[in-house]
């Protein structure tokens, strides 16, 4: 099972055939996920050479999507073009669309997103700004290091990557189902609460670790969510207790404006949805055990 | 990036949305031209990306030139609120003001669109209309792709109930101010007030405007807006070099991989100063995947260069970057510096972990630099650079 991506995911990598593309697009591989094509207009008709996995191009997605059945894209398209591929993934209806792309102007992931949206929101968008999502030991669509863990019984959800990174390592003897870096920006597709549901109805998931970080109501919003739906375990972290109001740390969407966004509000919210909170991720992971140890 | 008032006001003229005439000026004598060429009177207006500069004594009308050479002496160099005031706008004196008015457009987060807002009770703080009187504010969806044509315009002012004299000129108004919203790539415009004079215009008398700093690739006459006096010199370094560093005001410099997990190593530093009496982060610095020996040795220059920071705490995850190109990075790193003769004094403790660990340790053993710590796990590593910096 697992959520959004399995081993019969189709993979297209939309921007493969450039130099973020190309690494990413053999690591994936690498990890056994099934690529099925790439896509650049200018490069159509040509293959390109994985380690003796030859890769066909396309002009475009729903050409991809004709020819192998492709139903999951990842994009690594530079900002300035992003919005067009993303648009374009859309119109073909591709079902999953990973966004890996740093630095996308707001006015054009907001462009996206309400595009989705008008047409139904038949393509799920996970991203943009982030490491994609990882089913271990099935498929890997992103840039999550695929050696880091192995299937185990954690569903796990983040706005950071790294610490999407740490935490698998933490806990990287129990293993997770599925995880997920939904993305640092202030206009993401594939929200906490989406992950939450579907790792609700995984039947392969037992507990749920969910990472935030400062910035916008997600987190607060994931907590009332918590408290309605999810009956599974829901372990968190929240990054950024430190960070000074009006500073952007890192992410776009990492800054706190006047008294919202904070990591405390977060923290509050989620444990009074009965959420246990870990005060670093070494604590969290810890929780994490405890409650699987029973 | 948020905007001066008047740099705000030239882009509200650059698109359409009425405004009064005024130029910005940083010395006392300057006001006089200025204000001459107003006619002779004029409005003072203290620039500072701060509320509540009016209450602080910072704007104030003149008569004739002269005083407008003195009401800008009193101002420039003022206070208000920990700003300091550097520049002065010289604005020409709104008409007489019947009423004042709030509008604005942003982006809603939580709803993943953008949000146009409307008041009929402006001029004073929107965030007090909203708590006290909250049916005061209307709040109407935009979609991003649809956007405000003057029908969207008229719906969103209908809402706010604007009173049907002044309906037409606030919606032809809400257009531009749209225009100015998309076309700039901002995250915020607003007007507060927006006025209706006694002569019957509509007027943004005051605006705040903040800019994507995503959107610069197509937006060149952004970088001038910068205000480069009012960046911390460190961070203007750092920014140089394409570093991503917040100053902080702690003693632990802080140098890792990713935004998520350097925020998280900033908390974890300061719990852990708790017990080494109080210290805290001196910063942030997001390093990015790459890490590379040339990243690491100019995140090292300007934290070494910090002289707040008294230890420095490495905290790298190797991703997909593995550990050992990231030690030896350090290490190369550490040579740079002193080959350009740089004095590296501070201690430094490095964690690493992930992606070829165990040889990136090693190669960190091996190279036994005298400053350079490892402890291999992240509360362990935060806890030790706490005390080092403690022991200072």
């Amino acid at each position: 099972m697992a959520i959004f991506l399995n081993k019969d995911s189709k993979v297209i990598v939309q921007g493969m055939t450039g130099a973020t593309g190309m690494k990413h697009t053999k690591l994936m591989l690498g990890d056994g996920t099934n690529i099925v094509g790439g896509v650049n207009p200018r490069k159509a008709g040509t293959s390109v050479d994985f380690d003796g996995t030859e890769v066909p191009v396309f002009g475009t997605v729903k050409e991809a999507m004709e020819k192998t059945g492709a139903n999951v894209s990842v994009l690594f398209v530079p900002p300035a073009f992003s919005k067009a591929a993303v648009v374009e993934a859309i119109d073909a209806e591709i079902p999953l669309a990973v966004v890996i792309t740093e630095g996308i102007a707001v006015h054009d992931s907001a462009a996206f997103w309400a595009y989705a949206k008008a047409k139904g929101n038949k393509t799920r968008i996970i991203g943009p700004n982030c490491p994609g999502l990882i089913t271990p030991g099935q498929s890997n669509a992103g840039i999550i290091p695929g050696d880091i863990t192995k299937p185990g019984r954690i569903g796990l959800v983040s706005k950071s990557g790294t610490l999407t990174y740490q935490m698998m390592y933490e806990l990287r003897d129990i293993g997770f189902s599925s995880a997920v870096g939904i993305g640092g920006d202030p206009v993401i597709g594939t929200t906490h609460i989406d992950a939450l549901e579907a790792f609700e109805a995984d039947p392969d998931t037992d507990l749920i670790v969910m990472i935030g970080e400062i910035g916008g109501d997600a987190e607060e919003r994931a907590a009332d969510f918590i408290k309605a739906n999810v009956t599974k375990p829901v372990v968190g972290y929240v990054a950024g207790f430190t960070a000074p109001e009006g500073k952007t740390m890192g992410h776009a969407g990492a800054i706190v404006s006047g008294s919202s966004g904070t990591a405390a509000a977060k923290k509050e919210a989620l444990e009074a949805a009965g959420v246990k909170v870990g005060k670093t991720p070494t604590e969290t992971a810890k929780l994490a055990r405890e409650i699987l140890a029973g | 990036m948020d905007l001066f008032e008047y740099q705000a006001r030239d882009l509200f003229a650059k698109h359409g949305v009425p405004v009064l005439a005024g130029e910005v000026i940083d010395t006392p004598e300057a006001a006089r031209e200025a204000t001459e060429r107003l006619g002779g009177k004029s409005v003072v207006k203290a620039q500072v990306k701060v509320g509540g500069r009016g209450k602080a004594g910072g704007v104030k009308l003149a008569a004739d030139p002269d005083e407008a050479v003195a009401r800008a002496t009193d101002i420039l160099g003022m206070d208000i609120k920990g700003h300091t005031v550097h520049k002065v706008m010289i604005a020409e004196l709104s008409p007489e003001i019947e009423a004042e008015y709030y509008v604005s457009y942003l982006l809603d987060r939580t709803n993943r669109t953008f949000l146009a807002m409307a008041s009929v009770q402006g001029g004073m703080d929107i965030e007090e209309v909203a708590e006290k009187t909250p049916e005061a504010l209307a709040k109407v969806p935009v979609n991003a792709v649809e956007g405000v044509d003057i029908e969207k315009a008229r719906e969103i002012v209908a809402q706010a109930k604007f009173p049907a004299d002044v309906a037409e000129k606030v919606a032809e108004a809400m257009v531009t101010l749209w225009d100015t919203f998309v076309a700039e790539d901002a995250l915020l415009v607003e007007v507060n007030p927006l006025v209706k004079t006694k002569d019957g215009r509509i007027l943004a008398l005051d605006g705040k405007v903040s800019l994507d700093a995503n959107a610069d690739f197509r937006q060149p006459e952004h970088e001038a807006l910068e205000d480069k006096d009012a960046a911390n010199p460190l961070e203007a370094a750092a920014k140089a070099k394409g570093l991503n560093y917040v100053k902080l005001d702690g003693e632990v410099g802080i140098i890792g991989n990713g935004a998520g997990l350097v925020m998280s190593t900033l908390d974890v530093v300061a719990y852990a100063g708790e017990n080494h009496g109080g210290v805290k982060p001196a910063n942030f610095l997001d390093i990015g995947g790459g890490a590379s020996a040339e990243v690491m040795a100019n995140g090292l220059e300007i934290i070494l260069g910090d002289t707040d920071v008294k230890s420095v705490f490495v905290n790298v995850f190797g991703g997909i970057t593995a550990c050992d190109e990231v030690a030896n990075g350090i290490v190369q790193a550490l040579e740079l510096l002193a080959s350009k003769g740089e004095k590296v004094e501070k201690p430094l403790v490095v964690r690493l972990d992930g992606n070829n660990a165990e040889l990136g340790r090693k190669i960190l053993s091996d190279a036994n630099h005298p400053l350079v710590q490892r402890v291999d796990t992240m509360d362990g590593a935060a806890d030790k650079a706490a005390e080092l910096a403690a022991a200072k």
